[in-house]
């Protein structure tokens, strides 16, 4: 009864992390599943959006502006990434390394900014000094500085922007060269652009969640981020997995990442309840979206096994 | 139309592996020219077609078609002017994409991309009606992923969308090789319709001697990255397979070697 009753009091929080974290994992799902590209810079633009939001905050920049200027920060980033790869020819999971890699010494600058050492690794924002947009303070009160009305609007504006622009004649072409690169530049796509455009966008979002993630908080910390590619690909896979093949509509496929955050950190919740420490969640994580990733693999290779008439059969059934 | 001089390609040069391709290639094709290509193992049809397409930078000589020197424009450039039908059938649609989505891809190659909608209502009914005349029942498909149509249909619904915008030429590199005999008869047959309506000035690369014979009105073969035979008007539709292969030797210096050519139907 009590642990009832304790994780239904932990449900609010689970469903705010959830939400924001999912918006972070739509910018995963820009970059794993729309352009086909597995981009690491994640890990250091999350940190970098809360970095660039707390700062600006605490200098008194009104707080919308300074979300605003971390997503154009995390854009940035993504651009870095998307020239290492484009323009230097280095490959995109280790463009996404370097980047990352650069952000750590370049987030720890940002939050030091102004301070006598020049580099600090947290930089904290209390929502009793600053107009924050959401607050963990709040996340159970039933009023409407309660954080999940904010990010559940915030979340279905960037779900609408998103199918909007993947729908258009630039989108369609993004979405081409994610699919087939070869027939997008047959058919007078510019694929290296598109791949740039496509993780600035992801990183803009990514960098949006961690303006975010730091104001829910209370703080940003050069850590933030670590591990952030991983619970977005759990949040996309999961989604994936609730969703089943049947859906095609892009709109649902986005939302689905946002569903699959917040089952990702209701789960979090109830291990933790179980009694297992916050230390242990990386692997937990770990654990599961290796099982996650491995399930298609293990699922063909069985079906391979069992029948010549295999993966052709599995198809048409499976999307009948 | 379309004017090759000295082209030269070498592979790996300066290694072990190194493999000269194209060497100092020249080929002039007039409007409406249909010309089929063969040639033995390696002798770089693929690789010319390739060269044309812009999918790598060739080391020397240049290519020009209507007057426009193209031999410095990027891939993704070129494609304004140039379809293309390729010898895997995975390679020319977005498999994750619709039937539609792909067609409206298409509809949009040499044009600036902009904000607006991908697909609109109007293209769709177009589109409906274009599929009718494969005869493949994709009308009726139209929001069907590309990916689970069989290779046939695949290259059928490419070459509808390297012709969807009237391309200045058409690329077809080997694109029935990997389709059984039926399909292929079907899709060379598609492939013959599109270009005659179109009056489309063509190369076609092909394994099957019958068919560079009695296709288009001009022949050429290849060997050892250069053209060694080129054939055309009524002495191309006299020719026979024994002709060819004879000319070929004498033209060559070898026998022709292909362990994928066919020589009859």
């Amino acid at each position: 009864m009590d642990f009832l009753q304790s994780l239904l009091n932990g449900l609010p929080g689970s469903v705010g992390q959830g939400l924001m974290w999912g918006i972070m994992a739509i910018g995963v799902y820009i970059t794993y599943r729309v352009l086909d590209i597995a981009d690491l810079t994640v890990d250091g633009s999350l940190a970098t959006g809360g970095a660039v939001c707390v700062l600006l905050t605490v200098n008194g920049v009104n707080i919308w502006l300074a979300v605003l200027i971390a997503m154009l920060t995390g854009m940035l980033a993504g651009l870095v990434t998307g020239l290492f790869h484009t323009r230097c020819g280095i490959p995109a999971i280790l463009a996404g390394i370097l980047t990352q890699l650069a952000l750590y010494s370049i987030n720890l600058r940002i939050m030091g900014w102004g301070s006598t050492a020049g580099t600090q690794s947290t930089l904290a924002v209390s929502v009793d000094k600053f107009d924050l947009l959401v607050s963990s303070r709040y996340v159970r009160e039933l009023a409407l500085n309660n954080p999940i009305l904010l990010l559940a609007a915030l979340s279905a504006v960037v779900v609408g922007l998103l199918y909007w622009f993947f729908g258009t004649e630039i989108g369609c072409g993004i979405r081409a060269t994610g699919a087939n690169r070869n027939m997008a530049r047959a058919q007078g796509i510019n694929t290296e652009r598109n791949a740039v455009i496509g993780l600035m966008l992801s990183n803009g979002i990514v960098a949006l969640a961690g303006a975010f993630i730091a104001q829910y908080q209370g703080s940003s910390t050069v850590d933030m981020g670590r591990g952030a590619i991983v619970i977005g690909l759990a949040a996309v896979i999961i989604g994936e997995v609730i969703l089943g093949n049947k859906v095609n509509n892009f709109a649902v496929k986005l939302a689905s990442c946002l569903l699959g955050a917040i089952i990702y950190y209701v789960v979090i919740q109830v291990v933790l309840r179980l009694g297992l420490n916050t230390n242990d969640l990386k692997l937990l994580t770990a654990l599961i979206v290796a099982l996650f990733l491995a399930i298609p693999y293990w699922r063909d290779k069985l079906l391979k096994g069992a029948g010549a008439k295999r993966k052709s059969v599995k198809e048409e059934t499976g999307n009948a | 139309m379309l004017e090759l001089k000295h082209i030269s390609k070498t592979f790996y040069p300066g290694t072990v592996n190194a493999k000269t391709a194209l060497f100092d290639l020249n080929l002039t094709l007039n409007d409406g020219d249909f010309v089929t290509v063969i040639g033995g193992n390696g002798a770089g049809k693929s690789t010319m077609l390739n060269a044309i397409a812009g999918a790598f930078s060739v080391d020397s000589g240049s290519i020009t078609i209507d007057g426009r020197n193209i031999t410095k424009l990027p891939e993704y450039k070129r494609a304004a002017f140039i379809g293309r039908v390729f010898q895997d059938p995975m390679m020319g649609t977005a498999p994750t994409m619709g039937i539609e989505e792909n067609l409206a891809l298409a509809a949009r190659r040499g044009k600036r991309r902009t904000l607006r909608w991908g697909i609109k209502k109007v293209e769709r009914e177009d589109y409906r009606e274009l599929l009718r005349t494969l005869d493949l029942g994709l009308e009726d498909r139209l929001s069907a992923k590309a990916g689970l149509l069989s290779g046939g249909q695949r290259q059928a619904l490419t070459l509808l969308m390297a012709a969807l915008v009237q391309p200045k030429l058409l690329l077809l590199d080997e694109h029935t090789a990997a389709l059984d005999p039926k399909t292929a008869a079907k899709v060379l047959e598609l492939s013959e319709q599109i270009v005659t309506e179109n009056h489309l000035t063509t190369l076609m690369v092909t394994h099957n001697m019958r068919d560079a014979i009695t296709h288009g009105n001009r022949l050429i073969m290849m060997s050892e990255g250069r053209i060694v035979l080129d054939i055309s008007g009524e002495e191309k539709k006299r020719l026979t397979v024994e002709d060819l292969l004879e000319r070929f030797s004498a033209a060559a210096g070898k026998e022709f070697t292909n362990d994928r050519v066919l020589l009859g139907a």
